[in-house]
């Protein structure tokens, strides 16, 4: 059996008359990356809180490396490494003089030595004199997440990390991640990027408040048993319009000169796509994105 | 993670000493503030002002009105200025030119040769009473400067009185306003820089999403509270040297009391506007709130504490609600030490208000912030 890093069971969070998370149960074992997904407001930043105990659940219970996230929250955070959705360091402080903070918090050993390793390894270095608030938006989270992992957690909890950084700064972003998990380290990582969550070992997918749907990217895409047509034509988007409202047709979406539908029903596809015969249409395989649209439209139209 | 680590609390000052270095602008408010301050109240107020400008108008030539006019200018008070016409003496009243004007009635000297003790007319200009109150008052003396001038049977008898009074003005003899105004200021400063700065430091670590940053990291609330409030210790007697420094060197202020002393008793009055200031971050959820919050504390502490208006002269309620604010109390502390050269006992009945208040406030700030944190 693999050791588990986050074992947590029926959380429920309410602030006010606003029930946040619902029953929510999560298991992540030792080494997982993690992909949090959902839309705005389905409840993944107040899980995150609550799984390093800066908000406390209503109900529920669990363990984060095997401490309770109730009485224990004081061990977590100690092994944990949480950088949150906005930059939460200084930003009149210097790269270094932010590591430096965070070393003599952790009340870490040799904490210069701490400071120079983690700078040479997110290659920080050329940076470590400049105010954090001038550092442009990749190199910011690059430093939060040099920050968060000073202290050498077991655990990452990083809540959109990539938000609005570059496509190269994210990439490199996510080797560092993976390397890191190589290590042994396990991290939740929230995210609205699709490319990230096929990084991912497992997927959750939240929506208002509860898990739909998890897995390995695969195994999201093909419990859905969706069904995707794609067709390259001149006025698709005059078709996309007229096809969405076609029965069976859960989510039609426009790329360029390509026109995607999707469904679960594959006669009520079938019949949609045979009332547009000028267009040459073609099975293709379900992404991640599909699957999402698909959920969320089917939580919207209960059947 | 029991107690507080002296590790976590050093990288903490770390911080907000660098943060506090590298705000220029509050470098310079923490000196310039109280220098500036210091400044206009020594030369630009004065509460007993001379030379007011005033009007004299004369109905006929009279023999009498030079003593009279010399007599008036040799006060210090009225900077006298001769008005043609009425018309024009009312005017210069109503528009401020001239705060008094004197009215000589016909046949004065006639009057006065016969004995008929005529009244002269002083219209003043009231509606501020504090510039006009000395310079009235003067005028009981002016009226026997006729004396010397008038046949003997005229003189007036003088009155042979049983007793009299002598003032002794101890402490400040010249009545120097600046004097008055040091103490005070000291107090002042001390309030909006170390309430004020607490206040907003604590609040801007929430409105910038820090202190879910810093709550996330193994610290205690204390360390965090004690890293924010050390600084402005600092700063307070930063201040408070500053201000005694500038006013003994150019006001010329007199340090009769233990400085020592004056120190320590000043180190409780920070406490409790430290405390104070933690509060009011405690209960309010952004910088602009919490800077409302010091301001509205702030008024009561200029006009209730005696710090612009004499205590004495305030109804006996508006009194009470000066004792419960520590900067009362602080400013006779201050004035007791540095103009009466008392000690210790002295000042013992001022400061357990102060300490009072610091507990009770602190208590407020640790219930509010037990619950807010969760």
């Amino acid at each position: 059996m693999t050791e588990l890093v986050i074992d947590v069971r029926d959380l429920h969070k309410k602030f006010g008359e606003r029930h946040v998370v619902k029953s929510l149960s999560l298991q992540v074992s030792r080494g997982e990356i993690c992909g949090f997904l959902g839309a705005n407001g389905s409840g993944k930043t107040t899980t995150i809180r609550m799984l390093c105990g800066l908000l406390a659940p209503d109900s529920g219970e669990g363990t984060c490396l095997e401490h309770d996230i109730r009485r224990e929250a004081a061990q977590i955070r100690r092994q944990t490494g949480y950088m949150t959705q906005k930059f939460s360091y200084y930003e009149d402080l210097t790269a270094k003089e932010n590591l430096e903070l965070v070393a003599g918090v952790y009340e870490m050993h040799d904490q210069k030595a701490a400071v120079r390793d983690i700078m040479e390894r997110m290659n920080l270095g050329r940076y470590e004199n400049q105010l954090a608030g001038h550092l442009s938006g990749g190199w910011k989270q690059r430093l939060a997440l040099a920050a968060c992992v000073l202290h050498r957690p077991k655990l990452l909890l990083l809540d959109e990390p990539t938000a609005g950084v570059d496509a190269k700064a994210r990439r490199e972003f996510w080797d560092l991640i993976h390397d890191m998990a190589s290590e042994g380290l396990t991290v939740l990582v929230s995210t609205h990027y699709m490319d990230e969550a096929e990084r991912c070992n497992r997927i959750v997918y939240l929506a208002d408040g509860h898990i739909v749907v998890q897995g390995s990217a695969d195994e999201v895409v093909n419990s859905a048993g969706l069904v995707v047509y794609e067709a390259i034509g001149d006025r698709v988007d005059e078709v996309s319009r007229r096809i969405r409202r076609a029965p069976g047709v859960e989510a039609a979406a426009v790329f360029g000169h390509a026109l995607r539908i999707a469904g679960a029903d594959r006669a009520a596809l079938q019949r949609a796509i045979d009332s547009f015969p000028e267009f040459s249409w073609h099975e293709t395989e379900p992404r991640l994105e599909d699957v999402f649209i698909h959920q969320l439209a089917a939580k919207e139209t209960p059947q | 993670m029991n107690g507080i680590s002296f590790k976590r609390l050093y990288a903490l000052l770390r911080k907000e000493w660098i943060q506090v270095r590298r705000d220029p602008m509050t470098l310079r408010l923490i000196i310039a503030l109280p220098v500036m301050q210091l400044f206009l109240f020594g030369y630009a107020i004065n509460t007993n002002p001379h030379n007011l400008p005033t009007g004299l108008l004369v109905s006929e030539p009279t023999k009498y009105e030079r003593a009279i006019v010399t007599a008036l200018q040799n006060t210090g008070y009225y900077d006298i200025k001769l008005y043609s016409s009425e018309a024009d003496a009312e005017r210069a009243l109503v528009t401020g030119e001239a705060l008094f004007v004197i009215n000589v009635p016909p046949n004065f000297d006639r009057s006065v040769d016969r004995g008929e003790q005529p009244s002269i007319l002083i219209d003043a200009d009231a509606t501020d009473p504090s510039a006009i109150g000395n310079a009235t008052a003067a005028l009981g003396a002016v009226a026997n400067v006729l004396a010397r001038d008038l046949p003997p049977n005229q003189q007036p008898q003088p009155t042979s009185t049983p007793f009299q009074f002598v003032v002794h003005a101890r402490y400040n003899p010249e009545q120097l306003t600046v004097l008055n105004v040091v103490p005070g200021l000291i107090c002042v400063v001390l309030t909006m820089s170390t309430l004020l700065m607490t206040t907003l430091s604590i609040t801007r670590e929430r409105e910038r999403g820090t202190m879910e940053n810093l709550i996330a990291m193994p610290v205690q609330p204390i360390e965090i509270m004690l890293a924010k409030v050390v600084p402005f210790i600092g700063i307070g007697y930063l201040q408070t040297i500053t201000i005694l420094l500038v006013s003994a060197v150019v006001f010329h202020l007199p340090i009769r009391g233990s400085v020592p002393l004056l120190l320590l008793a000043l180190g409780l009055f920070i406490a409790g506007n430290l405390a104070l200031g933690l509060t009011f971050s405690t209960v309010s959820s952004n910088q602009m709130q919490a800077q409302q919050l010091a301001q509205f504390s702030l008024l009561p502490s200029l006009i209730l504490s005696g710090f612009i208006f004499p205590f004495r002269g305030m109804p006996i309620w508006a009194q009470w609600l000066g004792e419960l604010l520590p900067t009362t109390h602080a400013i006779r502390i201050v004035r007791s030490l540095l103009l009466k050269g008392n000690g210790a006992a002295a000042i013992a009945p001022e400061l357990w208000p102060i300490a009072a208040f610091t507990l009770v406030v602190m208590g407020v700030a640790v219930w509010f912030y037990r619950e807010t944190l969760d």
